[in-house]
């Protein structure tokens, strides 16, 4: 197939830039402050967990990003250049989508639209068409299902069509909104292994929002906390520390490294603290 | 055959206007029937009828077509539903209900004031339950153009329409002008009740739309399938019930004919109800299983064949454990 040139210039340009910058970004929603002069880059190929208990921001942040919600300050940037309105450049995972088991969207209708759903008029029929469908569908190991209709599958089931969705399309970056929420250990574990793979194979750039971030530790090359509408970003022993992430919250945190896993503790005075009492999925736990 | 189609059947101009009109109705209301369902929109879809009863009452007021009425009212609320709010899922409900509200007070207002001031003593009956054998044949070009509009609308927004009506996000990530969108098919929904009204009545219509497309999503995986079964039913249904009214009028002596408008959405219901029968899911829906259960097989088929063994291996009858 011959490539245009305009085909080849944001590949050849993305090499050099970074896959997504976030510079300076606030966003306030309601009187409230979501986002607090937030900034991080994104390279290609690399997995970032985007990582904050509930109401640290992370849904408006992925918002921001992919255009949907407008930051009262800052900017982004994809590839080094400022978002334009139909871009088939990000790709987008919602946790969950809300379809009737009545509703007769199959897997595959839905792997399709991701191909060309934006476009207007009716698809036609075409072999090639089915064959990137059964591609990608084989890709994220969703045959089995592919001709159940969406209501009818269980959240790590959508999780792979919704998956297929935005990647067949070809992307740069993929964003995912809590996709290890609704699943067990071990679907969350297949789909983690699953986007690694997607990421090193195809020098994808991953952002996974998540509350815990244990799960993602082996696969995981960056991560962007967010504590209190503030995010600090870096590699995992240079964000996950105690003197980082107290700076973030705004109190004493310690940071301790059991078996290979890290747990987030609030210090003792946070006790008399009340106003920032974490609520139950918070990664602090508190020690007396 | 001269006992299905009584005499005059098909020579009547009454009857091929009917089935014109019904037809081109049941086209409409099928195809975007089928998007009301998957959007899960049918209260705003009836509370579009309401709309369009206060449209065509209004429009017997001033003395024009009922269609325009139907339709122009039809648009007007859908607008007025979209400014309040009918694209936010929780604002869906209320936006309709205050509309639906306003809109049947207009009618009975308007119905009101056609019975009493005006000389057409018919007009509740007419624009409520529709009088398909007395509706004008200059009539068709206009139907015709409105359904081309909303049809075109449907095909148009086909891709987009699907992916917002998955999710609206998922939308809106890939560009997708997703209000725009939403206000596009309720205006094609305001076309279809409007159509569906001037058919079989305004209050009615709302089984032309929601009836035959919620019958075919009961038999199809596909979408597009469950567009065609759609209009095979509406149609089917349409032109039934208008044969069965005509010929009800030779069946039972010293009595009017029985409403076409009640026989069609009648039939919309029993179609329904043998959608649901065991036998006809299973003819329909046996492709998905197999589907499936092929796949697994394949990836399965290690244990499977470990298990085949054994089975032969304990052997139940003689021959066979001989023969192993």
């Amino acid at each position: 197939m011959p490539r245009t040139s305009a085909a080849r210039t944001p590949r050849d340009h993305a090499d050099t830039a970074e896959v997504l910058e976030v510079d300076h970004v606030s966003v306030s929603l309601g009187g409230r402050q979501i986002l607090d002069n937030v900034s991080f880059t994104v390279g290609a190929g690399e997995f970032t967990g985007l990582i904050g208990s509930n109401g640290a921001g992370k849904t408006t942040l992925l918002r921001v990003i992919l255009g949907l919600q407008h930051p009262g300050a800052g900017r982004v940037l994809l590839s080094g250049r400022a978002r334009r309105r139909r871009t088939a450049s990000v790709g987008y995972v919602p946790q969950k989508v809300l379809l009737d088991p009545d509703t007769p969207m199959r897997a595959r209708d839905l792997v399709g639209l991701g191909l060309d759903g934006q476009r207007f008029g009716m698809p036609l029929p075409s072999a090639t068409r089915r064959a990137k469908v059964d591609e990608m569908l084989k890709a994220v190991d969703a045959e089995r299902f592919a001709d159940a209709r969406i209501g009818n599958l269980s959240g790590g089931e959508q999780q792979r069509v919704l998956i297929a969705h935005a990647l067949i399309a070809r992307p740069r970056l993929l964003l995912l909104d809590e996709p290890l929420a609704n699943l067990d250990l071990r679907s969350g574990q297949e789909i983690i292994a699953l986007l690694h793979g997607i990421a090193v194979e195809h020098r994808i750039a991953i952002l996974l929002s998540a509350h815990e971030m244990n799960a993602l530790l082996p696969v995981m090359n960056r991560v962007v906390y967010l504590a209190g509408g503030r995010a600090a970003a870096g590699t995992t022993d240079e964000v996950v520390r105690s003197d980082v992430l107290t700076g973030l919250y705004g109190h004493h945190v310690d940071v301790l490294r059991v078996h290979g896993r890290v747990i987030v503790v609030a210090g003792p005075q946070f006790e008399s603290d009340d106003a920032s009492e974490p609520d139950g999925h918070d990664p602090i736990i508190h020690v007396s | 055959m001269h006992w299905v189609f009584e005499p005059g059947f098909f020579s009547s101009e009454p009857v091929h206007v009917a089935l014109v009109i019904g037809g081109i109705a049941a086209v409409v209301s099928a195809v975007v029937g089928v998007f009301t369902v998957l959007r899960g929109q049918s209260f705003a879809g009836h509370a579009l009828t309401d709309v369009s009863t206060a449209g065509g009452s209004g429009a017997l007021l001033v003395g024009i077509s009922p269609l325009l009425g139907f339709v122009g009212f039809g648009l007007l609320g859908a607008g007025a539903m979209d400014a309040i709010g009918v694209q936010r899922v929780r604002g869906r409900d209320l936006a309709t209900g205050i509309v639906l509200g306003a809109a049947t007070g207009l009618a009975a207002l308007f119905l009101f004031l056609d019975t009493t001031s005006g000389a057409t003593t018919g007009a509740t009956q007419q624009i409520l339950f529709g009088s398909i054998f007395t509706l004008d044949p200059s009539e068709i070009p206009i139907v015709v153009v409105f359904s081309i509009v909303a049809v075109g609308m449907i095909a148009a927004l086909y891709r987009p329409l699907l992916l917002a009506s998955t999710d609206t996000d998922l939308a809106a990530a890939r560009g997708v002008p997703v209000r725009l969108v939403a206000l596009g098919f309720m205006a094609a929904l305001a076309v279809a009740v409007g159509l569906s009204a001037l058919a079989i009545g305004a209050i009615l219509s709302t089984a032309l739309l929601i009836g035959p497309a919620a019958t075919a999503l009961r038999l199809t995986n596909r979408i597009g399938a469950a567009l065609v079964a759609a209009v095979v039913i509406g149609v089917g249904v349409t032109w039934l019930g208008v044969l069965l009214s005509y010929d009800s009028y030779y069946w039972v002596s010293d009595q009017n004919a029985v409403p076409v408008s009640s026989l069609i959405v009648g039939l919309v219901f029993v179609a329904y109800l043998l959608s649901g029968l065991p036998a006809i899911r299973r003819l329909t829906g046996r492709r998905t299983v197999m589907v499936v259960t092929e796949a697994e097989e394949a990836r399965l088929r290690g244990q499977r064949v470990s298990s085949r063994a054994a089975v032969r291996s304990d052997g139940d009858s003689p021959r066979s454990r001989r023969v192993l």
